[in-house]
């Protein structure tokens, strides 16, 4: 059994219990505590199932790396799946429920699996489930995802906030441990602004853990220190709970602060995703230990050893009574003296060793009365749910017993990786360190930042120095070099920390246990904890002729789960290479991806989520809309009315409503979303030509003309009126999505080709509201409101003026897009509101109706006016559109002229618009496909047209449709077929595009 | 005439962590031309009644100021009241030269930012470095305040004010007031 | 994510106040231009592993376009510089080839 010892725990608030639930079970801990140490603390080893297997697992390690203890955490909006025991930390009232698993832990119907382990090995997935297809969804689907997979997604909305926080500084030192401390009061002492960041809770790191003095005090006390120190510089900003994520081009590294997991309950975002922009970046993120590949390394109960000594010295927690450490090297000597010093009992060190003399560890271990087992190892562990003892073989041979020795848990280690990740994110290079066994970065080859010079250094054991003399002097040389490199000087006399040097014997490179293990031995012998996967595995891959470790990764899932690998990735790549006969260097390390540590999706979007998802763009209006039923509809950020809705009416009805109001009365639109661009300058005439197809140099002041804006690909990408204000000025109306592309496709030419032009263009979008006044009515409503004259002759159509209406000033366009007797008026926006109540007002006697974006469609589409968007999808140029009239043969240049002289675009097979009228008078269903006579070369029907539009008139009381048609405006009158979805045909005639007064009468009274 | 309206009414929120509340309505006049060019200079001065402010920088007096845009632009601050008279002035000064003066302070809204949180919460949707070191009083900064275009200024130490379109006021008044709910100070600068 | 200068305005800033839009120092070819010619301006791109002029606007900023000079397998700046030339300036060059001695513009 797992239990609290009666003394130590460093980190333990003793005076404060904390309870807690596991699987409904009430459990005690302390503040303080990890969720793994109060599990263990309870006695609960076993925490989860595996992911294929469904075996029991246990806790294998004490931080970010572990690969078992996953749980969901929490209920409803404060649901968490996958949240690992070991970093995180206790508070009162926390629920956690263990994962993958049915219908119990304890018992568990997906353990059957395991007896099916031969029919799963690697690749199973591409071997077992390619046939039959329809399988796929029935059978085989179902089932992976019943009995695969790890936590359940969350089913409620997330209750809690996030954030983002952009930070700058000299220096940003990730990791707290001794190194990361001290690298960060080097490049404080000289001067840098300095941001140390620590993913626990806690300052030190495991130095505190291991022993050992520093500066002649214990490491505690030289921690404190160094601490105090820290905390009273300006120039330096210290944060807990935040780890390093990921490292990006230019020095951009995201950190992951977490607020509030430890206290759900109090006010304040939940997590913050730092953005930091560091000049340099100190990585002091320390190492991992490896786990041994001896059969049976799953079993709960079997934990690193360092993990193992964390649970005693920092919580006070053993892992059992009887522990067997099997090692291949001195650290983990540390462990058994921990144990022996805890009281606890240890029965044999297996060293996988021969060494020609003890050291220091070794001796130490022995004056304890350790029996201590040299060239020995594990063959295999014995139980199942729990340790229940070791058989021992000699490291040498094949796995013959020689003994078993009871006992109920095992501490293994296989030596240490330094963490390379952050180094290796932007393109830091790794170097094979054969005598430490394990990769260590390149200090030739850092990631590179914007000056090309490298922008990471790491320092102490993520150096690939694992004494602590060694780590404090790398560290303190990371920081005095980061700080030269940045131009700040440490004061004289400024030296690394001394610690006691410890004299530890070389390690033994171990990747199988015992060397020669049989294939039985092997088919228990676990790489990847979460992911399920062995050395038979491994082995089974390269024997299947995968020679890369990034495709071998994929095919047997090895380092694809979340811990991506932490713990099984240099073990695998060994046995990768031994199997392949090769060494290690050769066959490298897959890819470290940001970020080091799972992070909350929602901590990515950061602030972004309700109502500040995405910007909503509100015109002067929207309130208003908004209290008289107005129905959105998005129109790229901007919501504009599609129809305002009355009591008891259905959309449809609206809108039919408002069209015919609007023909035979009077309606009102908001189109103030409408772009407004003024361009001014002696050249903007010039400038106006290139842009547009049609002629605007030679367009009157007080007059306004209809324009069309193509790219240099010959393709339409907006239209609106543009008016003369004066000599040198026009004002540009564009499309509501192209105010602010058009805009910058303005700038763009300007200042990147006719730099040489005097132009300015200024973006007056927002500056006005702009209301349509439409329909019979328009001209009386604007005489009630009185001001300016606004009859036929003083104000003729396509004539613009400024003047003042009911008291406002305005500029009045009499422009038409709805073929009725049509005035729209620009009004300052702050003034918008009131002068469309005035409007109301005057309109009142006068049946004035406020109408939608659907009505402003129907009305246009009656009168064959074409839609940016509908009739074009950037593919549509304006001959297909029938609008010759608009491409100017005066000018020798515009913009889209020459494309359009290409050969495909002169071809006469291209589709042109044309109106449609379906036969029965119903309504073509939209983007409706024309079939033609034949087939094509894949057998399909041909297709000889498209609709674009397509509504109900409520004027002509019949579906009315434009499209564009092969060879359309030749086949007038003929009638052609468009297959719905819903199984029908519909057929239509061709006809003129323009439904509704076609002479333009009522537009010019 | 009716009295002009902001866009947000002058709303404003103080349950957070810090003060925020629409300054409005403002007036605001682009000027662009040759910022080299005496006449223009003068014309501005005069509109803004302050100096030319160097690149990145503003210079305000109460409502009036100047802020520099661009290489070739600048924005002059007035009273909302005056925006008019004074755009017409500018143009007229500026007649006959290659410059465009135009109102648009109907086009933009401003938003004060206020405590001693306010670079915290400035620094949650600005990625610009905002340390009293880096960014003081008398700069003006052009940059995105999440999603949108913004610009910001400090006309004092814990006092920030900031630009926007008027479309996108509500946007950015709900970005500041998550950014300073309670509970979410940094402490970073603050 | 890049950090750009931009050299109208001063400012250094993150990649996201600023919009990357292609190669630089593009010729123009309109009305009257061969078929090549013209596919060439509107299609044909340089795509280099290493030295590229590429055209940017800082568009979260002053608006304006600007060129920059980088390396598109290291991501390196060499510099900033007006959009207003139809040639990389001198200084660019000079730094472009003290940091890649066998850079060679027309390959």
């Amino acid at each position: 059994m797992s239990t609290r010892l009666a003394n130590g725990g460093r980190l333990l608030n003793t005076d404060r219990p904390l309870n807690f639930t596991f699987n409904g079970k009430q459990m005690r801990g302390y503040a303080g505590d990890t969720l793994a140490s109060a599990l263990l603390a309870n006695g609960q080893m076993m925490v989860g199932r595996s992911f294929k297997y469904h075996r029991p697992r246990g806790l294998v390690a004490s931080g970010a790396e572990e690969p078992n203890g996953l749980v969901n955490l929490g209920s409803e909006g404060k649901f968490e799946p996958n949240a690992r025991v070991t970093t995180t930390e206790l508070f009162e009232g926390l629920k956690a429920e263990s994962q993958n698993h049915w219908p119990s832990l304890e018992f568990d119907v997906g353990a059957i699996n395991a007896k099916l382990s031969r029919f799963l090995p690697a690749g199973f997935y591409y071997k077992m489930f390619m046939y039959p297809q329809a399988a796929w969804k029935h059978v085989y689907e179902p089932i992976i995802r019943k009995s695969a997979g790890l936590g359940k997604a969350p089913q409620a909305r997330d209750d809690d906030t996030y954030e983002h926080f952009y930070a700058f500084c000299d220096v940003l030192v990730i990791g707290g441990g001794v190194a990361g401390l001290t690298a960060a009061r080097t490049a404080a002492r000289a001067g840098a602004q300095v941001m140390l960041v620590e993913q626990t809770e806690h300052w030190g790191g495991r130095a505190p853990v291991d022993g050992g003095s520093i500066d002649g005090k214990p490491v505690d006390n030289f921690v404190e220190e160094i601490l105090s120190e820290l905390k009273s510089l300006d120039n330096v900003q210290l944060r807990t709970r935040t780890m390093g994520a990921g490292v990006y081009d230019h020095g951009y590294v995201t950190c992951y602060e977490r607020l509030r997991d430890h206290a759900p309950d109090t006010p304040g975002p939940r997590h913050r995703l730092w953005r930091v922009r560091a000049a340099h970046v100190v990585t002091a993120t320390g190492a991992l230990e490896r786990p041994l590949s001896f059969a049976g390394n799953d079993i709960p109960g079997v934990m690193l050893a360092s993990a193992m000594r964390d649970y005693v010295v920092n919580y006070g927690v053993s892992t059992g009574d009887r522990t067997v450490v099997v090692t291949n090297n001195d650290n983990a000597y540390l462990t058994a003296i921990s144990l022996k010093h805890a009281g606890l009992d240890v029965p044999a060190i297996l060293d996988t060793r021969a060494l020609p003399q003890d050291s220091e560890l070794v001796a130490q271990a022995r004056a304890l009365g350790i029996r201590i087992l040299m060239g020995h190892a594990i063959s295999s562990v014995k139980g199942t749910k729990r340790v229940t003892g070791v058989a021992i073989c000699s490291q040498a041979g094949e796995g013959a017993v020689l003994e078993e020795i009871p006992c109920d848990a095992v501490a293994m280690s296989g030596g240490w990786s330094p963490v390379v990740h952050l180094w290796s994110h932007c393109g830091g290079k790794l170097v094979w360190n054969a005598e430490k066994a394990c990769f260590s970065p390149d200090v030739d080859n850092p990631p590179k930042g914007a000056d090309g010079m490298g922008f990471v250094t790491t320092a102490g054991s993520a150096s690939g120095v694992f004494a602590l003399d060694d780590v404090l002097c790398d560290a303190h040389a990371a920081g005095d070099g980061v700080a030269t490199t940045l131009d700040f000087k440490l004061p004289k006399g400024d030296s690394a920390p001394k610690a006691t040097r410890r004299e530890e014997a070389p390690l033994m490179p171990v990747w199988m246990m015992p060397q020669g293990a049989s294939v039985k031995l092997r088919e228990k012998a676990w790489l990847d904890y979460q992911n399920d996967v062995k050395v038979s595995d491994v082995r089974l891959a390269a024997q299947e002729g995968f020679v890369s470790v990034e495709h071998t990764k994929r095919y047997t899932t090895l380092g694809m789960a979340t811990d991506q690998g932490k713990l099984s990735n240099i073990n695998g790549l060994a046995t990768l290479a031994g199997a392949l006969d090769t060494d290690i260097p050769s066959v490298g390390t897959t890819t470290f991806r940001p970020p080091y540590h799972p992070i909350a999706m929602a901590a990515i979007g950061g602030e972004a989520r309700g109502d500040v998802f995405q910007p909503i763009r509100r015109t002067p209006l929207h309130n208003w809309h908004e209290a008289n039923g107005a129905e959105f509809e998005p129109v790229g950020q901007w919501r504009r009315p599609y129809a305002f809705k009355r009591a008891g009416e259905s959309t449809h009805d609206a809108v039919m409503r408002e069209v015919k109001n609007t023909r035979e009365k009077l309606g009102l639109l908001d189109a103030s979303t409408l772009g407004k661009l003024l361009v001014k300058g002696p050249d903007a005439g010039r400038f106006l030509d290139m842009l547009y197809t049609n002629m605007m140099s030679t367009l009157k002041p007080g007059k306004c003309r209809y324009g069309l804006m193509c790219s240099e690909n010959g393709f339409l990408i907006d239209d609106g009126v543009v008016a003369r204000i004066d000599e040198d000025t026009w004002l540009c109306h564009t499309t509501t999505g192209g105010a602010d592309s058009i805009h910058a496709h303005m700038e763009e030419w300007l200042q990147t080709e006719w730099w040489d032009w005097k132009v300015h263009v200024a973006n007056l979008t927002e500056q006005y509201a702009q209301v349509a006044v439409v329909g019979p009515n328009a001209r009386t409503a604007l005489e009630n409101l009185g001001g300016m004259d606004v009859s036929r002759e003083a104000l003729g159509f396509m004539e613009w003026t400024d003047g003042t209406l009911g008291g406002f000033p305005v500029r009045v366009y009499r422009i038409s897009f709805s073929g009725e007797l049509s005035y729209e008026i620009a009004v300052e926006a702050s003034h918008g509101q009131a002068f469309w109540d005035a409007l109301m007002a005057v309109g009142a006697d006068l049946g004035v109706m406020p109408y939608g974006t659907e009505c402003l469609h129907i009305l246009r589409a009656e009168k064959g006016f074409i839609m940016i968007g509908d009739e074009t999808d950037g593919t549509v140029i304006p001959q297909d559109l029938g609008l010759h009239w608009a491409l100017s043969k005066k000018k020798d240049d515009y913009l889209g002229k020459r494309a359009q002289a290409r050969s495909h675009m002169a071809d006469p097979n291209r589709w042109k618009l044309v109106g449609l009228e379906t036969v029965d008078g119903s309504t073509l269903p939209d983007g409706a496909y024309a079939v033609g006579a034949g087939t094509n070369e894949n057998g399909q029907r041909n297709m000889i047209g498209r609709v674009t539009s397509t509504y109900h008139s409520p004027t002509l009381d019949r579906g009315i449709a434009m499209g564009l048609v092969l060879h359309g405006p030749d086949r007038m009158g003929e009638v052609i077929d468009f297959p719905g979805t819903d199984g029908k045909t519909y057929q239509a005639r061709i006809v003129d595009p323009v439904f509704y007064d076609k002479e333009g009468e009522k537009q010019n009274v | 005439m009716s009295d002009p309206v902001s866009a947000l009414k002058n709303a404003s929120d103080s349950t957070g962590i810090v003060q925020i509340s629409e300054v409005g309505p403002a007036g605001m006049i682009t000027l662009r031309g040759d910022l080299a060019d005496k006449a223009l200079i003068k014309a501005a001065v005069a509109a803004g009644g302050v100096n030319l402010p160097e690149q990145r920088r503003i210079n305000t007096e109460g409502d009036r100021g100047m802020a520099w845009m661009s290489p070739d632009e600048l924005l002059i601050l007035c009273p909302y009241a005056e925006a008019k008279d004074r755009t017409a002035d500018l143009a007229a000064a500026v007649a006959g030269q290659f410059a465009l003066a135009v109102n648009v302070s109907d086009a933009r809204v401003v938003f004060e930012l206020k405590g001693p949180h306010a670079r915290d919460v400035m620094a949650k949707l600005a990625p610009v470095d905002l340390h009293p070191s880096a960014f003081t009083p008398g700069m003006f900064r052009r940059t995105r305040l999440a999603q949108v275009a913004a610009a910001l200024w400090m006309p004092q130490e814990d006092c920030f004010r900031i630009v926007c379109f008027r479309s996108v006021a509500q946007y950015v008044f709900d970005l500041l007031n998550v950014s300073a709910m309670p509970g979410s100070e940094v402490n970073y600068y603050g | 994510m890049l950090n750009i200068h931009c050299p109208n305005c001063g400012v250094t800033a993150e990649e996201t106040e600023f919009h990357a839009h292609g190669e630089a120092h593009l010729t123009r070819f309109g009305p009257g231009a061969s078929d090549d010619d013209f596919e060439s301006y509107l299609f044909m791109r340089a795509n280099p592993k290493g030295v590229h002029f590429e055209r940017w606007r800082h568009q979260n900023g002053c608006g304006k376009w600007f060129h920059m000079a980088r390396c598109t397998m290291t991501l390196e700046i060499f510099g900033t510089y007006s959009a207003q030339t139809t040639e990389p300036p001198q200084d660019i060059l000079d730094r472009i080839r003290a940091r890649r001695p066998d850079w060679n513009p027309h390959p």
